[in-house]
């Protein structure tokens, strides 16, 4: 298996050792770092997503985040704005990396895996996905 | 060498054994016990036994015949048992080896139990089995319900029972189940306001209630005296203890059937299969380590910041969950949570979600190690208070959660879904007072079942599902409720809207209530539940997290007149109620979700939502009809589908208009685009060495786990402190009345200084 799906949104290229965008396929970083290094980054004010439900002229609990105690840290894919991942940070706390693998692992347990792997999604019904649509972008980047 | 420091010869030393254990102080809870979550070894006779072939048939019907004695005793217990606790669901029975391992629970009920109902069966056979005055017999059981003894949080209590088989003990049984009253500080058995572990009520390290079959009437007469519910703790103690013989008498009778040997090596292949199973699925993830960082913003009586990391590292079939760098525990503070429950938070993560179908024992965790900071609220000391004991719990089971998605997405073996989150929050109302029955009670509403669960990778979560530690409970008739408690519900299960994680596949959502008590002289609602400033529930894959939630009240009328009198002023809406305040008079406030015990005159109106789960993937690939489906449901408003969806719908009809909703979600992506920075330019700008002026937080900074923030108090005020955690002085924070008496006074000298008239 040449592309590991990791996310709903990446996936490791094994020959080159990258992250990719599931979506675009951009080239994101390199697999042994932070896939975050490679995407745009955005500093949301928490009461634009969880707006107030009841008013805030007259209440201190709204449903809203505090946005001195709480951001939400929107991570996108640079190539077509896909966003990846979302933190909920206090402000000024470095984001989380969150996802590093063991390359050299992972290149040994897919070893022999075809590149047509279906992948379920869940036991409780059968979803299922084929990796070879990615094997099968291969070469358009 | 000097005589004093000369070794004993052997015959001397054991003299000196023999005397320090009879003369031993105090048996508190033994770290060598409490501290081992994993099963024993296997015994001489185990060892010998499963030398010799096995049969495999013989072992499954052992497996069998003992689960199903286990979910008889979990239905006898809840048909029959008196607390609401029992009634809904929040209780377990179980099997163990003679050594004290678990190897099954009932089907239904809390899973979590699971892990911590070992702990104190070990110390019963450390501890009891050898000591003169206590002693093991047939027909001897125990009762206990003290976390720091192996436990989930103190009101629980359990009722543990030898098997005995011609003359030796061969099993042990337990059941277990939330009483809820316990003596503590606040009926309810969940005291947010406890300021000292002797705040907790009952602290029943393991002892004998039943003395070979005969109640101990003294003891249980000391115990009806110590809790505001002597019925209820006799009634409920009965239940127990025959839920408990039925199990012993099922084991015993498939002894009977196969024989002590097969019986035997049952147990032990059921507690290596699992643990063999267990390895084999942690080394089909990608070996790595995956991190997650958590806040909670609540010690339940104040508002402040908690982090709770998470990092679990997988390495073949190892796996290391870290949790160090976590908050300090508080010492007048009611939500650290005991090292065993923290842990069964984690494993409840494991068992329900992760590997369901994995038979219930401890084993399951033999492949895990967990490393902390002792003194953190995740692996507080003994002298901590225990009030609640499950915010630690809640938080490692959402890190385990939030995480085990990311671990094993790539997996082509599951065994269980691809999941967000779910709510992780006991959003209900703990009670106490005088009944309509003129009987006084303290306990909590099943709503806390309510939760919503956590969106899939292929489907929205459901909505007030269950709670995240008991998939097979129940929230509860209304109406029979009210038969036995004096409050109404008002607005009861109905979706809060908008109360949503969006995503592509949003969280299931939780609903909204409103309590008011009625006839009864005395009456108190409570409650014990964090995330009013910071969401306690995360998203998925780009999906968002639950949005916080206020505790409401509209107090000072009578709500139950004005309906009688003006009813057209009453609506049936949280939201409406709080904006528009149709009932002249009234006081309206909100609140965080942590409240003591506050007594409610009659009418006066208490109100919350059950929380959502998390949503799943990015808000712009959801799809449209999806979103229309949720606005005519009520779930959602037109402005959430406008804002947060992209969608360009017809507000009368809800017909979407395709094109222009493609067009605004494209438009959104390029304008992500334009204002998402690059990720080094972020961080240049974003990164902070502290947490924020003005903040209180604890907990680590960052990657550095190894240093903890934290805000002491002292003689002189707050003091903000960075040490390493073994360094960090007792944390305990003053009483928040004390603090708004502090400021109202510097009101009033301010004024004083400025000559204005004052009351004062």
């Amino acid at each position: 298996m040449r592309y590991v799906p990791m996310t709903e949104y990446l996936q490791i290229d094994l020959n080159d050792e990258r992250w990719q965008c599931r979506r675009c396929h951009h080239d994101i970083a390199s697999a042994r770092e932070n896939y975050k290094t490679g995407l745009l980054v955005y500093d949301r004010d928490p009461r634009e997503i969880h707006r107030p439900l009841i008013d805030p002229e007259k209440y201190e609990f709204t449903f809203s985040p505090d946005p001195l105690w709480c951001r939400i840290v929107e991570f996108y894919c640079p190539g077509c704005g896909t966003m990846i991942e979302v933190e909920y940070l206090p402000p000024g706390h470095p984001p989380t990396y969150d996802m590093e693998i063991d390359i050299d692992a992972l290149r040994a347990q897919k070893a022999g895996h075809g590149d047509d792997v279906v992948i379920p999604l869940g036991r409780d019904i059968p979803v299922n996905f084929s990796t070879k649509s990615s094997s099968q972008w291969e070469g358009g980047k | 060498m000097t005589q004093a420091q000369m070794p004993y010869s052997a015959e001397e030393q054991i003299k000196v054994d023999e005397f320090l254990a009879g003369a031993t102080l105090f048996l508190g809870p033994d770290p060598e016990i409490m501290r081992n979550h994993k099963s024993a070894p296997r015994t001489p006779l185990e060892e010998e036994l499963l030398s010799q072939p096995i049969d495999s048939d013989a072992l499954d019907k052992v497996r069998k015949r003992i689960v199903a004695g286990l979910d008889e005793a979990y239905e006898m217990m809840e048909q029959t048992g008196a607390a609401p606790g029992a009634k809904w669901g929040d209780l377990t029975s179980a099997v163990y080896s003679a050594g004290g391992d678990l190897v099954h629970i009932s089907s239904g009920g809390v899973l979590a139990f699971a892990s911590v109902l070992h702990y104190p069966v070990r110390f019963i056979n450390k501890y009891w089995a050898s000591e003169p005055s206590v002693g093991i017999h047939d027909g001897d059981a125990f009762i206990h319900n003290d976390a720091r003894y192996g436990n989930i949080h103190c009101t629980d209590q359990s009722i543990i029972m030898p098997v005995f088989h011609e003359g030796e003990i061969i099993a042990w049984v337990a059941t277990v189940v939330h009483e809820g009253e316990n003596g503590a500080k606040e009926p309810g058995g969940m005291p947010s306001s406890s300021e000292s572990a002797f705040d907790d009520g009952l602290r029943m390290p393991p002892f004998k209630i039943f003395e070979r079959g005969v109640l101990r009437r003294d003891l249980l007469t000391f115990l009806q005296n110590s809790v505001r519910e002597p019925k209820l703790q006799y009634q409920d103690l009965k239940v127990k203890y025959y839920a408990a013989l039925r199990i012993k008498e099922r084991v015993l009778a498939v002894i009977d059937e196969v024989g002590r040997d097969t019986f035997v090596v049952s147990l032990r292949k059921s507690l290596e299969d699992v643990e063999a199973e267990a390895r084999r699925r942690v080394s089909l993830v990608p070996d790595g380590t995956y991190r997650v960082n958590l806040w909670s913003d609540s010690t339940l009586r104040e508002n402040l910041l908690l982090k709770y990391p998470c990092a679990i590292t997988i390495k073949g079939e190892e796996m290391t969950i870290d949790w160090r760098g976590a908050a300090p525990q508080f010492l007048n503070r009611a939500f650290n949570s005991t090292l065993g429950t923290s842990k069964c938070g984690m494993n409840q993560g494991i068992l329900a979600f992760l590997w369901p179908d994995l038979p219930r024992g401890i084993s399951v965790m033999n492949s895990i190690e967990i490393l902390t900071d002792p003194g953190s609220c995740l692996d507080p000391t003994d002298d901590a208070p225990l009030g609640q004991s499950l915010q630690g719990a809640f938080k490692a089971f959402a890190m385990t959660q939030a995480l085990w998605s990311k671990l094993t997405f790539s997996c082509e073996e599951k065994f269980g879904a691809i999941i967000a989150p779910w709510f992780n929050q006991i959003n209900t109302f703990l009670f106490g007072g005088i009944t309509q029955h003129q009987e006084f009670v303290g306990n909590v509403c099943a709503d806390l079942n309510g939760m919503g669960g956590g969106a899939r990778a292929y489907s929205d979560g459901e909505h007030s599902m269950a709670p995240f530690f008991a998939a097979m409970a129940d929230i509860g008739e209304q109406e029979i409720i009210e038969e036995d408690v004096p409050f109404m519900q008002l607005i009861s299960k109905k979706i809060k809207r908008d109360n949503q994680a969006f995503g592509k596949y949003r969280g299931g959502m939780g609903y909204e209530m409103a309590l008011a008590a009625k006839g009864t002289p005395f009456w108190g609602f409570a409650t014990v539940s964090s995330g009013s400033k910071f969401p306690p529930t995360p998203g998925l894959f780009g999906g968002y997290g639950c949005p916080t939630l206020p505790l409401a009240k509209i107090k000072g009328v009578n709500v139950f007149d004005e309906m009688k009198n003006t009813p057209e002023n009453w609506q049936f809406d949280f939201e409406t109620l709080l904006n528009e305040q149709p009932i002249p008079g009234a006081r309206y406030s909100t609140h965080h979700m942590g409240m003591a015990l506050e007594l409610a005159n009659e009418g006066d109106i208490f109100m919350m939502c059950q929380g959502s789960g998390g949503g799943y993937g990015d808000v712009l690939e959801r799809d449209p009809a999806e979103v229309m489906a949720d606005i005519e449901a009520g779930y959602i408003s037109g402005e959430t589908a406008r804002e947060i969806y992209f969608c360009v719908f017809d507000p009368e009809t809800l017909a979407v208009n395709e094109t222009a909703t493609t067009q605004a979600r494209d438009a959104e992506r390029r304008a992500r685009l334009e204002r998402g920075r690059p990720y080094p330019d972020f961080i240049q700008d974003w990164v902070t060495e502290a947490p924020p002026e003005g903040i209180p937080y604890y907990g680590s900074w960052g990657d550095d786990n190894s240093m903890i923030h934290a805000v002491a108090w002292g003689a002189a005020g707050p003091i903000k402190l960075v040490a390493p955690m073994a360094q960090m002085p007792p944390i305990m924070l003053p009483d928040p009345k004390d603090l708004a008496i502090l400021g109202l006074q510097a009101e009033i000298a301010a004024l004083r200084a400025t000559g204005a008239p004052s009351d004062a």
